[in-house]
């Protein structure tokens, strides 16, 4: 029987990336391309549209080429509805619905957070793990219970990376492959320990009071020399890093779940690997991460997540394949999760008949 | 004399161990104590973690002692100590209520403890909440019914806070009355008697009440979108509204 092949296009913030995966998860090609601005400046969305829509097409060939398949091998075309910024989010839904009356063939729309969740769990393997996605958009800890993905806790103001990136544009570090990448590798060179406030509230995190702080007392420390770039990077990244593991580590005890998986852009981040990796192996557990192959904003993760809903036999009508900033984790009904289980139940219904 | 008949002094017993600390039975110059350790967390950087370890401890003494201030019996704090991270209090004889429910609901009901009980609970958690304090983890094994006495001692203030906003308190018996149905629903309905008692002895009742109810209109629909309800679902999406009234965003 031929393999299911989907097409998959993620346009949610500055990157924007095609890929080409069959059901069993096999990626056949994967490009993307990401708008850099130059130091101490973040992206806008008018911007990062443009360069979106200057290299959708030229991915688009490139991704086919790579996968050596013609645009007859594909099933269903998979874009990202949200959440993420609102233009750039429009190109891949324009792309998506032009190519479908195109080549007539079916929409899938997928949520981004659940992208990320599948991808990393056929990367890793993990089965049913506690997950941290942590990104330039987005801090949750996340466990599957009945047919969704729950949020257990979040941030209640803005995302981890989006404090880390910030802080980056202060010390007016370069953009280049990321300013995230650069202030872990910064912050490697970071001796001293300095003083940040620490925001954990239940399950849930604050980042913004701890971003003034820094903002407002980091160029006086630097004047005085009380401290390098380094040991302002240092520091963040471990208040920041402590305050996820605290929480996955609540949401893991409540959940009685042993196992974690981090997805996201700031997963990437060796540091926030290791905090968590001792903090699971203090529970007995295991932590399953991805490199920046995976974690990354990736087309390949909608087109994965897409085509486990469309082989579970859902798409999206061209009229509904709109997008949203807005599109929380738990709305989405995880039905190839639900099927799986209630199809083994079924199985154990037919035995005892 | 005393002292010298309990030379084990000090030898400690680990009764439980918790995700943040371990919790032992020991004496107290004299006296039968209970001793709190918060450990580190090897996790975290150094200086960072005692820092937070110190604030906990501080911050749950504090909460214990404000409670014996507005009038509710909590155990006595003989000690604090800093440097080794420990709490130390009196070790209360009794049962936990969840023990005397439990044993209601094997043996049948004694309406009369069980009211009496509950009555407590209700003025208890008034006392604190119009005082400003929020206990934060209000189960049934958080409460203790003192031998002799029958009177309710509070206990485990690791994750109380002080707030006067009627939206903290609600989340505060919207916890217990969680615990209380997924716990003791063949005990009746406790947490009716236990409101009315508190209705009765909070000057701001009111403001809290209509929290609570706005709180389980939204809980009631959240449920009736799940085809099947059950204890694990329930606590989930308990832990998913249960924090700083996530109850609006719940889909």
């Amino acid at each position: 029987m031929k393999k299911m092949i989907a097409l998959g296009f993620e346009g949610s913030a500055n990157k924007i990336g095609v890929g080409v995966v069959t059901l069993d998860g096999t990626i056949l090609s994967n490009p993307r391309h990401t708008y850099i601005t130059p130091p101490g400046h973040g992206f806008l969305p008018r911007e990062t549209a443009q360069h979106h829509l200057q290299h959708i097409l030229p991915l688009i060939k490139s991704a086919l080429e790579t996968a050596g398949i013609t645009p007859d091998e594909i099933d269903c075309l998979c874009y990202t509805k949200g959440p993420g910024m609102g233009a750039p989010l429009q190109v891949s839904a324009i792309v998506v619905r032009v190519l479908s009356q195109l080549w007539k063939k079916p929409i899938v729309a997928v949520n981004h957070c659940v992208a990320h969740i599948e991808m990393g769990r056929i990367v890793t393997g993990a089965d049913d793990p506690v997950v941290l996605y942590v990104s330039g958009g987005n801090t949750q800890v996340i466990a599957y219970s009945e047919g969704r993905y729950r949020i257990f806790g979040e941030t209640i103001d803005i995302a981890v990376g989006n404090c880390l990136d910030r802080f980056a544009r202060v010390l007016t570090l370069s953009n280049d492959p990321s300013p995230g990448y650069n202030i872990e590798q910064l912050a490697k060179k970071g001796e001293k320990f300095i003083d940040l406030p620490y925001v954990v509230k239940g399950m849930d995190v604050s980042f913004s009071g701890i971003l003034s702080y820094i903002e407002a007392t980091a160029e006086e420390k630097l004047k005085n020399n009380e401290c390098t770039p380094a040991d302002l990077c240092y520091s963040l990244q471990e208040t920041l890093f402590a305050m996820l593991v605290e929480i996955t580590e609540r949401a893991m005890a409540h959940c009685d779940k042993k196992d974690i998986l981090i997805v996201g852009g700031v997963g990437c981040n060796e540091r926030l690997q290791e905090m968590m990796r001792t903090m699971c192996s203090e529970r007995g557990g295991k932590l399953f991460a991805t490199d920046d192959r995976y974690c990354i904003d990736n087309g390949a993760m909608i087109a994965y997540t897409g085509l486990l809903e469309f082989a579970h036999g859902s798409s999206t009508p061209l009229e509904e394949s709109t997008f949203t900033q807005r599109f929380r984790t738990d709305e989405v009904k995880a039905i190839w999760r639900i099927k799986k289980e209630s199809v083994s139940k079924n199985g154990l219904m037919d035995q005892s008949n | 004399m005393e002292l010298t008949a309990n030379n084990e002094d000090g030898s400690l017993i680990l009764i439980k161990q918790g995700a943040e600390a371990r919790v032992f039975e020991s004496t107290f110059v004299g006296r039968r104590s209970i001793v709190k350790e918060r450990f580190s967390k090897k996790y975290r950087h150094p200086s960072l973690d005692s820092k937070l370890t110190l604030k906990r401890l501080n911050a749950e003494s504090r909460c214990m002692t404000k409670a014996r201030r507005l009038g509710v019996s909590t155990p006595v704090l003989y000690a604090v100590d800093p440097v080794q991270h420990t709490l130390t209090f009196e070790y209360v004889e009794g049962p936990s209520v969840k023990d005397v429910f439990l044993e209601f609901g094997l043996h049948g009901i004694v309406e009369e403890r069980l009211d009496d009980i509950a009555v407590q609970i209700g003025v208890a958690i008034a006392k604190l909440h119009d005082g400003g304090l929020i206990h934060g983890d209000l189960t049934t094994s958080n409460m203790l019914i003192r031998n002799g006495t029958n009177q309710l001692v509070l206990i485990d203030f690791g994750l109380s806070f002080t707030s006067t906003l009627p939206e903290d308190k609600a989340v505060d018996l919207y916890v217990l009355e969680r615990a209380l149905v997924s716990m003791h629903s063949s005990c009746g309905n406790v947490m009716d008697r236990i409101i009315a008692a508190y209705r009765k002895s909070s000057k701001q009742w009111s403001s809290t009440m209509n929290k609570l109810a706005q709180g389980a209109i939204l809980f009631c629909s959240c449920a009736s979108k799940g085809s099947k309800t059950h204890h694990g679902w329930m606590s989930l999406l308990h832990s998913s509204i249960m924090y700083y009234g996530k109850m609006k965003r719940c889909p």
